[in-house]
């Protein structure tokens, strides 16, 4: 009896090895490949909002931590990629978080030209239903270009609304919630972004994303 | 393993036994990724893959494991592979992933891929085995892939959408607009339009087999009349 068990257990134990050896190997051989493509598709994302005209560095390697803020619904340290014109600061692109989505949080990179201008806007991830509420995701809707090169000025406090509750941005009936928690989101952002422009584009680290690339 | 053999091993996954409308194993991923054809083929195809390859391994070792032990083997093996595919489709095919997203680890709890291993598997070769997995796979790709399609154009009036996200932006023109200014029926994009679909699916199948049966009985019963005669 104890040496079926015994038996028994030692299967199964061959069979973990086997098959933690297995994940192994693969996760090894997928991982850069993996680390890539994740890369890749966060700047797909940040060079459709920064317009390859406005900086002229490798905005990808230019990165910052700003500290958590209540404006960018952040609770954690986040990135923010920076883009320069002849050593000049002319684009940054901030994460924001729209912490009230109808599925919870929302993603969002918000590029702002120096003048304080917006480049562009993205969902970079997000929870909200699937044919109803995803239509802020640029793969399923264009939606999100409303706030392409809208600025503080042209777009006054009580604007940052859709238009239901009296502001200018448009949305799509039977999904208020979702447009109206990145609208709050984006106007977040642009006002930090006016808070804060000195000490975005500041500290210069040298060594940023250094640790990432040698490996 | 003969071609009656290999025949009626098809013949199970595609209709008699298949898998989402008579054993009805594996709805988890039936209901929530059957809401446009591109979603449903892709993790069909993805559950295909992982029960080709369940298939064949449980095979190999049937002989090998103790019988009291089997199952917990099965679930490991199960679980190693997919997470195996799961690697191979984030480096490989990054925008599908993108795409399944969840729904990909999710196939190690589709029982039916269990299911096959005790059922079949564990008892026959590997190459019965390997073609049990791929019948079963496309049985169950087939239905997800006309309950996708009804559900998309009931839902969006579109058919085909997000295979951009799959091949790249060039295949967003094979993108099909079935109901022009369509405004969309959400409850046919939510679950309960899956669980509505597939119960017509269920019957229609009900209704083709009952209606071959009839047939066969109707050709058959004269003829046993007509012997004695």
């Amino acid at each position: 009896m104890a040496k079926a068990s015994l038996h028994t257990a030692a299967n199964l134990l061959f069979f973990t090895l086997i098959g933690t050896a297995m994940l192994a190997i693969t996760f090894e051989l997928t991982r850069d490949t993996i680390r890539q493509s994740e890369e890749n598709e966060r700047k797909k994302l940040v060079v459709q909002i920064a317009p390859a005209a406005s900086y002229d560095n490798d905005i990808m390697k230019d990165t910052g931590q700003v500290a958590s803020d209540e404006l960018l619904g952040s609770d954690e340290e986040t990135m923010v990629y920076r883009g320069r014109l002849k050593n000049e600061p002319s684009i940054a692109v901030l994460q924001a978080i729209a912490p009230d989505g109808y599925g919870g949080r929302i993603n969002l990179i918000v590029a702002i030209h120096k003048d304080g201008r917006i480049g562009g806007v993205r969902v970079v991830s997000h929870n909200e239903t699937p044919g109803l509420g995803d239509y802020i995701d640029i793969a399923k809707n264009k939606w999100i270009t409303v706030f392409d090169a809208a600025t503080l000025e042209s777009h006054k406090e009580r604007d940052w609304k859709v238009k239901k509750d009296g502001g200018t941005f448009d949305y799509m009936a039977g999904a208020t919630i979702t447009p109206r928690a990145v609208i709050k989101a984006v106007h977040k952002a642009m006002q930090y972004f006016a808070l804060h422009k000195e000490e975005i584009f500041e500290p210069v680290q040298d060594e940023t994303s250094g640790k990432e690339k040698t490996k | 393993m003969t071609s009656q053999e290999m025949k009626d091993i098809l013949w199970n996954g595609l209709w008699k036994q298949n898998t989402g409308l008579v054993q009805l194993l594996g709805l988890c991923p039936l209901l929530a990724i059957s809401n446009s054809v591109v979603n449903a083929v892709s993790l069909g195809l993805a559950t295909t893959l992982v029960m080709t390859l369940s298939g064949s391994a449980v095979a190999a070792i049937r002989d090998v494991i103790p019988n009291e032990a089997r199952i917990p083997v099965y679930v490991l093996l199960i679980a190693v592979l997919v997470t195996i595919v799961q690697m191979l489709m984030n480096a490989y095919v990054h925008s599908l992933y993108l795409v399944l997203g969840i729904f990909i680890p999710l196939i190690v709890t589709n029982c039916i891929v269990l299911a096959r291993a005790e059922s079949f598997a564990s008892k026959n070769g590997i190459r019965a085995s390997a073609l049990d997995g791929i019948a079963m796979g496309l049985g169950l790709t087939a239905v997800l892939t006309i309950l996708g399609g009804v559900r998309e154009i009931l839902g969006k009036g579109t058919l085909l959408s997000g295979l951009d996200l799959v091949f790249g932006e060039s295949a967003k023109s094979l993108v099909i607009t079935v109901i022009p200014d369509y405004h969309g029926f959400l409850i046919a994009i939510l679950p309960p339009g899956a669980f509505i679909v597939l119960g017509l699916l269920i019957g229609l199948r009900n209704w083709v087999n009952l209606r071959a049966e009839q047939k066969v009985r109707n050709a058959t019963a004269p003829a046993a009349l007509s012997q004695p005669a």
